[in-house]
């Protein structure tokens, strides 16, 4: 038995939600009396692997070989099952990202596993087997009960805190021979934004909605978000008009973000933009509309027009860091 | 090339969901139902597709997983242009009996790229389209916001974190489609409306498959505190309730 976390790595390193997840697979080892092993794929940089160790998994399996280096849903299923297998894994562990989504309901057919995605909590109970998940899009939670005895998670970014356990990890290295034949996707092009604070990982988000009026007047919300080392965001209609680009569209058909920090600038509150914004920690809302939806989900609000507000905000965190 | 593309029916995307039979079914009373957003974005696509006479795509279906009451979001989807329709005529029990199924339609009718959205409004799984492809062995690629055939082949854009790949993949192939896969959803013009009415629904009776899952009851979410007003000259008091009362920042 035992509980095995998939470990992804970007560009050689882990991140915030990497401890995440050892840290909630380390939890769940803790409710079963196992134990948890993180499986890491392809090449990491020297020291990253042993970082994992101190968030409490108590074995590091480090898969080498070729054809590792770019996600492939099938060849990665199968090596992951593989482990899992191996090791004779009861709990899958994933994060509820992009890769993850492509992954566990793979895995749960490799594996007959049942699946829980997009878990926010730790599983309710281990018998039977209940985790706690979103559902109708941010307006309910499920307790959804897994019936088979393996059985898969996807954990929600940013929904569990970190334990730091100052443990160290075995590391064990492995090499995979990866039949070439079975790699499907290939990748011909890689285009990366650099220098900028990915909207997943955000510990605070600054997104702007349709009060902002035009595309020229977002140069003091970007301001706002580089001094608080926050992300930029959007609302739909601010995205369909092009003013942004897509990828910085929250809400129930973009994306689903859970930062500590969400200002919500010149966005009225659709239930459609909040289902996407919900999970965060704090709202700020500033719209010119005292009744906007916004400030039923806010624990702060500034009625006021965005223009406005945003250069006496900026001037207002200029100071506190210049302290 | 032929194309499947899987809607989900759920309730409109405004619904205050509310709970039945102590918080364990969804009361489905007075419920608006839609084509999932992202299986609508999908199926434009997949239409944009066959509009262009040089992706040789010559069909585009539309299967589902439902009870017949299900039948009007299948008509819109018809009416928005799918050539036929395929229902299995089953409750969509959980997302592995939902994929088992579809792999059966694609088993026998033969599909060359299987359309599946990231997720359904309602369970918010993100899991049907990736069980469906390990099914079926066939490759998949998800989190797909642009999609081209070129010379056969299918060219993708899929989102990674912090980014985008261009990826080549073969067919047969699923591909589970976000946002920016199509622009707008198509909407249906009147005479796609009449055309939908003759248009062949096939009803298929399910597979006996079990179930992996099963919802045990629903919570809604904890209501949050009144909001705090602070003063549009003052944000100044904002920030130091933010710092020093939040500590968030």
């Amino acid at each position: 038995m035992a509980v095995l976390v998939y470990t992804e790595n970007w560009d050689g390193k882990f991140k915030k939600l990497s401890f995440e997840l050892a840290s909630y697979a380390s939890k769940v080892a803790e409710m079963l009396n196992t134990n948890s092993v993180a499986l890491s794929i392809g090449k990491t940089e020297a020291g990253e692997l042993e970082k994992l160790g101190n968030y409490g998994v108590n074995k590091i399996i480090n898969a080498q070989g070729e054809g590792l280096d770019k996600l492939d849903n099938q060849v990665f299923t199968k090596v992951i099952a593989d482990f899992a297998r191996k090791e004779g894994a009861t709990v899958i562990l994933l994060a509820n990202n992009n890769t993850g989504k492509a992954l566990a309901p793979r895995l749960s057919v490799n594996l007959k596993a049942g699946i829980g995605s997009g878990v926010s909590k730790l599983p309710l109970s281990t018998s039977p087997f209940v985790v706690y998940k979103r559902a109708y899009s941010g307006n309910a939670f499920a307790k959804l009960q897994i019936k088979t005895d393996i059985r898969i998670i996807t954990l929600a970014q940013n929904s569990f805190e970190l334990i730091e356990k100052n443990a160290s990890a075995s590391i064990e290295n492995e090499t995979v021979q990866v039949d070439k034949s079975m790699v499907k996707t290939h990748v011909q092009e890689v285009q990366k934004q650099s220098g900028k604070v990915l909207l997943t990982d955000a510990d605070i988000v600054v997104s702007g909605g349709r009060g902002m009026k035009s595309p020229d007047n977002w140069a003091p919300l970007v301001e706002l978000a580089d001094l608080l080392g926050a992300a930029t965001a959007c609302s739909r209609p601010v995205s369909d008009e092009g003013w942004r680009g897509h990828e910085e569209h929250t809400g129930q058909t973009g994306k689903i973000i859970a930062p500590n920090l969400y200002f919500a600038i010149g966005i009225s509150g659709a239930t459609q933009h909040l289902a996407g914004v919900s999970s965060s920690k704090y709202i700020v809302a500033v719209n010119t509309d005292k009744d906007a939806p916004v400030f039923e989900a806010a624990q702060y609000g500034i009625v006021g027009d965005a223009q406005k507000v945003l250069p006496k905000l900026v001037e207002a965190v200029k100071e506190i860091k210049s302290k | 090339m032929k194309i499947l593309v899987c809607i989900s029916n759920v309730p409109d995307t405004t619904t205050r969901v509310r709970f039945v039979d102590d918080f364990k079914k969804l009361d489905a009373s007075g419920i608006q139902w839609v084509i999932n957003p992202w299986d609508e974005l999908s199926l434009t696509r997949a239409l944009e597709l066959k509009d262009d006479a040089s992706t040789g795509v010559k069909s585009v279906t539309v299967a589902h997983v439902g009870p017949a009451s299900a039948e009007p979001t299948i008509r819109k989807a018809l009416a928005i242009g799918a050539d036929d329709a395929i229902r299995v005529n089953a409750e969509p029990a959980d997302a592995y009996y939902v994929a088992s199924q579809l792999a059966e339609v694609v088993k026998t009718e033969q599909f060359d790229m299987i359309m599946c959205g990231i997720e359904s409004s309602d369970h918010n799984g993100s899991t049907v389209g990736g069980m469906l492809s390990e099914l079926l062995n066939f490759p998949s690629v998800s989190a797909v916001s642009n999609l081209k055939i070129e010379n056969g082949q299918v060219v993708i854009n899929r989102e990674i974190d912090g980014g985008k790949e261009t990826v080549l993949v073969p067919t047969p192939v699923v591909v589970v489609v976000q946002k920016g896969i199509a622009k707008e959803p198509r909407i249906a013009a009147m005479r796609g409306i009449m055309m939908a009415r003759t248009k062949p629904i096939k009803v298929l009776e399910p597979l006996a498959v079990d179930t992996l899952t099963e919802v045990a009851g629903y919570e809604m979410p904890q209501p949050r505190a009144a909001c705090k007003f602070i003063d549009a000259e003052n944000p100044k008091q904002l920030i130091d309730m933010l710092q020093n009362e939040a500590k968030v920042l």
